[in-house]
């Protein structure tokens, strides 16, 4: 019983730092409507600055004064982000918001490397709090004590902040409408830099805060940022009430699910954020948000299937990469062929996106289970490659079944928060379930059929898979099924006043494109011989978002350019630099910043203005349009 | 003149949406800017307040062009914005939504009190801390204007202040609107309601399909039917 | 026993306000009835009972006999709800035909269909329904170009799909200019009497409800205070006091003494 109770104290004494940055990143949506990816980038930074100022200046008020120092540099850093790179994607798509602050996480990660090493660093104990007190006959950390009481005098000062000062209601009313703000004589500029090194402020206090703990070290960024994800989910974004009982409410789960289910304790977390998004789908203390913005669907050309000179153009297309094996080598042919296999994966992503209008920030789950269904029925059944191919991606199917029921209940960033966190749980399943997946070791020897061993051979199979894969997704845009996904994305409401079961459909497209993201994952288990749990990561998701993107949100089938055009880079870029994730993170920024419509979406609008018959139409249309929208 | 729009060019991306719009405002009188739905008269305000990224053209403000300032430097200035949908805080009370309008004292114009506005509303003085959601669209029209009221300005863009409210209630907003301008503001209002306008405006403009089609008094509009039928479809 | 709608009791509160009490009414086939009222006084809440949206507390609504108590929207719509919104709600990625089609294709149950081209299924459909509200000219156009006035038309065309008894009408006229206010209603009763819709609107527009409704209804506060002809409506002194005012806002030709 007493032991139980010291848990329970651990638990609180953890919620703290989680409350705070869960805190801050509510804070920032509010008022900026932006999830900041980068929020444990600099919860890490917080954590590292302090380290290295604690190290230096000897004695309370030095230790003290290092953890409110590291977090005040850390905001300012936050602020010049706000400044330099939010400010201007203010008006941009979610989808585009949260990718630019996951390049700067990118970022960061190689850079704390390179700054302070890839060893996990140990920082002081806290002056005064390094003993401990005796608790139930037990001994609790004085620390951890001090940790309790911080969370709840936090949470107090942030409601008299936001309660009884001009500046905390300017927040809360820019919470509502940001340009009615600016309207009524408000400078909103400085009111979200503030808002933004407030909540970057928590953050690395939070990080700072846990020198005393643990370890610093470079992976603490996206472990934590998974974890504030579930809280906000939980708690619901924007409250900071709801971010403080969700923090406790996780970091008990933590606490007691390591005595219960020590190898998977994150499946306790899961269990109650699928419990509390049924009874309550915007949180404990979240309010449903009026109108997400969709991830697509802004255009006003409709999209057309090809006329039949650009179908023959496609088919001379594919007629001309099938030739390629007679002219490339083996390394060649090999890249070729993960760059068709991430041509499925990111069409597959496309689908879901602009016809479903629902941006998945964890598509990678499903491309990783169908590896491991494949590589389960090589390992397991000793089934040749054919048979492993065609069963594999049900187990992406089957994943799809079971996130999708819950992930199609949100929309926006809730949606995108939620399938990120569904992947991390599959990834952390695959990491820990050693038995079965061989966890970090992954599992290995699984290799084509004779006939597709040789390069050509796979290169051929790739094609042929992309091919019908890519052509099908293209089909069902086209189907009443695809009119139905768009009506059910241009408009919900008019959608269900004509008796559309939105749930339902959206369900469905997120069932067809874990599917082909499944068979795209079994392919490349045969390309690789091996499944790794990196396959489910969060790069590997990342980096679909990113094709789609390239590609153009707006187009039908952008993504196969864009996967073509980014892949074929990625692979050169690894050869060329040890700091890919640094490049990777600024190409992302700079092509949120450069190509908001994409390189496909670019090309249609310049073919549009050569050939815009209608000019004045149109304008009419637009004047109606933002007349209307008002 | 109070306020002094010329050439005023909007667009939103590649459309161009109002086409060298120009007004003049003189100082207390109420000018109404009429046009059916579509026609571009939310632009032109939203244009004027500096919400329109895309305009080319002058704003000359109290005799200070304005046109290159940020939308919060415009309304500083004394040029008030109420927009269409009224767009109330809904989680704030009506009290915070006075406090967001809130601005420093104006020489020489006209200084509002939250107590003052409940004298010119009286429905809002009941009802201090409930939150804007909870309100009427009546109540909530009147809160808008009172929050813009908050900021002291010596001029008010009015953005369709009928819409959606029961003919009893445009009655009382008309009443308001009168006794703005016996406090010696500038009034702009725009409107489809050709009786609202009536009621209230000294002059009228017409704008259709982004320009400026007709200007005059409202007693030249009442001689000159087949403009009206011709801009306004009546 | 032609009673198309049949409204009895209906019951509402929200958090111990009353939003709607005690309201009962009933709507006949081919008539058009106003539901008008202070903002506020539930008049949105009505018509999402209406269709399904919300839950009455209490009180029973029969649409041709049929009590739809428990019906989720959906339901409600393929008993032959339709419904057109004040803002417009339209599919922005369509032309204008590929709007009536979907609403088509979920009418007839085909929405689920994986395969084949969407657009060429229910075309000759969507065309006639076009036809009628007069946007056959407009059919190919993407609906995100068309003028204010013809959204609203494909909103009516669109609410048609499913052969509908009853259409419910948010503020039809909102943000219209009066003539083609006048337009849109007079199509709207010519179709209603043609085909036998009884049409529920609610409207601020006095020109409109006098002109058009064949029947008014006055809300307030939750309760109704007045039903009967646009003339009877508007010489109620009640009425007057608490919604018209004095008459200021509205034609002449629809004022106390000059009418009738």
């Amino acid at each position: 019983m007493e032991f139980l109770l010291v848990q329970a104290l651990s638990g609180l004494a953890s919620a703290a730092s989680l409350f705070l940055v869960a805190s801050g990143l509510s804070i920032i949506f509010g008022v900026t409507r932006i999830v900041n990816f980068a929020h444990g980038a600099f919860y890490m930074l917080g954590a590292y600055v302090a380290y290295m100022l604690t190290t230096r200046l000897a004695g309370p008020i030095g230790f003290w004064g290092a953890i409110l120092a590291a977090s005040v540099i850390v905001a300012a850093m936050g602020a010049l982000m706000e400044m330099v790179l939010l400010r201007r994607i203010y008006h941009a798509p979610e989808l585009f918001q949260l990718l630019a602050t996951f390049g700067v996480t990118l970022m960061v990660q190689d850079l704390v490397v390179v700054i302070w090493g890839p060893e996990d660093l140990l920082g002081p104990r806290a002056p005064g709090l390094a003993g401990a007190v005796s608790l139930f006959g037990r001994m609790v950390p004085t620390y951890d004590l001090f940790l309790m009481v911080l969370g709840p005098v936090v949470l107090g000062a942030l409601w008299l902040l936001f309660h009884q000062t001009r500046w905390g209601v300017l927040v809360r009313a820019a919470t509502q409408d940001r340009e009615m703000v600016a309207a009524l004589g408000v400078n909103q500029k400085w009111l979200f830099t503030g808002v933004f090194a407030l909540g970057v402020f928590l953050a690395a206090l939070g990080g700072a805060l846990q020198i005393p703990r643990t370890t610093v070290t470079h992976t603490m960024d996206l472990s934590v940022i998974v974890e504030v994800f579930v809280v906000v989910v939980i708690g619901g974004l924007g409250s900071v009430l709801g971010a403080f009982v969700a923090a406790i409410i996780v970091a008990e789960l933590n606490a007691f699910g390591i005595l219960i289910l020590p190898q998977i304790s994150l499946i306790m977390v899961f269990l109650v954020m699928a419990v509390v998004l049924v009874v309550r789908p915007w949180g404990l203390f979240g309010k449903a948000e009026s109108a997400p913005r969709p991830a697509a669907g802004l255009t006003i050309r409709p999209w057309r299937p090809f006329s039949t000179a650009e179908r023959v153009a496609v088919a001379v297309a594919v007629a001309a990469v099938a030739t390629l094996p007679f002219f490339l080598g083996n390394y060649a042919l090999t890249v070729g062929a993960e760059i068709l296999i991430f041509v499925l994966f990111a069409a597959s992503l496309h689908f879901i996106m602009t016809v479903g209008g629902l941006a998945s920030f964890g598509h990678a789950a499903y491309f990783g289970l169908g590896a491991y269904g494949a590589a389960f029925m090589v390992k397991f059944l000793g089934a040749p490659m054919e048979a492993a191919l065609l069963v594999g991606p049900v187990l992406g199917l089957v994943g799809a079944v079971l996130f999708g029921w819950f992930c199609v209940r949100l929309s926006g960033v809730y949606f995108a928060m939620l399938t990120l966190a569904f992947a991390q749980i599959a990834w952390s399943i695959a990491f820990q379930w050693v038995d079965v997946t061989g966890g970090d070791n992954g599992l290995l020897g699984i290799w084509p059929s004779t006939w597709a061993a040789r390069p050509q051979g796979f290169f051929w199979l790739a094609l042929a898979v992309a091919v019908i894969g890519v052509g099908l997704l293209r089909m069902l845009v086209f189907s009443p099924f695809g009119y139905g996904l768009r009506a059910v994305r241009d408009s919900t409401l008019r959608a269900e006043a004509i008796g559309l079961d939105r749930a339902r459909l959206q369900w469905a497209a997120f069932v067809v494109a874990g599917t082909f993201a499944g068979i795209a994952g079994a392919l490349y288990a045969f390309l690789k011989g091996s499944v790794f749990p990196d396959f489910m990561g969060i790069p590997t998701s990342v980096d679909g978002l990113v094709m789609v993107l390239l590609g153009g949100i707006e187009t039908v089938s952008g993504a196969v350019v864009g996967a073509v055009l980014y892949k074929a880079l990625a692979i050169w870029l690894m050869s060329q630099t040890d700091l890919s994730k640094l490049v990777l993170g600024a190409v992302i920024v700079v092509v949120v910043l450069a190509f908001p419509k994409g390189v496909v979406g670019f090309i249609e609008d310049m073919r549009h203005r050569w050939f815009a018959p209608k000019k004045a139409a149109a304008e009419a249309a637009t004047l109606a349009k933002v007349e209307a929208a008002r | 003149m109070k306020l002094q729009v010329s050439n005023l060019n909007s667009h939103y991306g590649p459309a161009h949406i109002l086409y060298d719009v120009g007004l003049e405002v003189g100082a207390g009188e109420v000018v109404a800017l009429l046009g059916r739905n579509g026609a571009g008269k939310s632009t032109t305000f939203r244009s004027i307040v500096g919400l329109v990224p895309q305009r080319a053209g002058t704003v000359v403000f109290d005799g200070e062009d304005v046109s290159a300032l940020p939308t919060y430097e415009i309304v500083r200035r004394g040029l008030g914005y109420v927009p269409e949908d009224r767009r109330i805080f809904n989680q704030l009370t009506v009290e915070e939504n006075f406090m967001v309008g809130r601005q420093a004292p104006r020489p020489g114009v006209a200084t509002w009190s939250p107590e003052q506005l409940y004298v010119l509303f009286p429905n809002l003085g009941e009802m201090r801390k409930r939150p804007g959601g909870q309100m009427s669209g009546g109540e909530q029209q009147m809160l808008t204007i009172g929050r813009t009221l908050m900021g002291n300005p010596s001029l008010v863009l009015l953005d369709e202040p009928s819409e959606g409210l029961a003919p009893k209630i445009v009655e009382q907003m008309a009443d308001a609107i009168l006794t703005m301008k016996k406090q010696g503001l500038s009034i702009v209002i725009s409107e489809q309601n050709l009786h609202f306008a009536k009621l209230i405006s000294d002059r009228a403009y017409i704008i259709e399909k982004g320009r400026i089609r007709f200007s005059g008094t409202m007693a030249d509009l009442e001689a000159n039917p087949e403009i009206r039928d011709a801009y306004l479809a009546v | 026993m032609s009673l198309l709608l049949q409204v009895e009791n209906l019951e509402k509160s929200y958090g111990g306000v009353h939003a709607v009490r005690g309201v009962t009414f009933s709507l006949e086939a081919g008539t058009l009835l106003a539901l008008i009222g202070p903002n506020g006084a539930g008049k949105s809440t009505c018509f999402n009972m209406l269709n399904g949206q919300i839950k009455p507390d209490a009180g029973t609504i029969r649409i041709d006999g049929r009590d739809i108590k428990g019906l989720p929207p959906r339901a409600v719509w393929r008993l032959g709800v339709g419904r057109t919104f004040q803002i417009t709600a339209t599919f922005s990625s369509m032309t204008v035909r590929e709007n009536v089609q979907v609403a088509l294709l979920s009418f007839h149950g085909l929405i689920r269909r994986v395969f084949g081209f969407a657009g060429t299924a229910c075309r000759a459909e969507a065309e006639g329904l076009l036809e009628l509200v007069g946007l056959t000219s407009q059919a190919e156009r993407p609906c995100g170009e068309l003028a204010y006035g013809d959204l609203k038309r494909l909103e009516l065309a669109v609410a048609l799909a499913n052969q509908p008894r009853l259409l419910l009408m948010d503020e039809p006229t909102a943000g219209m200019a009066p003539k083609e206010r006048v337009e849109l209603m007079r199509l709207t009763a010519e179709i209603a009497r043609e085909k036998g819709i009884g049409v529920l609107f609610t409207e601020h527009d006095m020109d409109v409800v006098f002109e058009h409704a064949d029947a008014v209804m006055v809300l307030n506060r939750g309760q109704l205070i007045a039903r009967g002809t646009p003339l009877e409506v508007r010489r109620d002194p009640q009425v007057r006091a608490i919604y018209l005012g004095e008459g200021l806002l509205y034609d002449a030709r629809h004022r106390e003494g000059s009418a009738a």
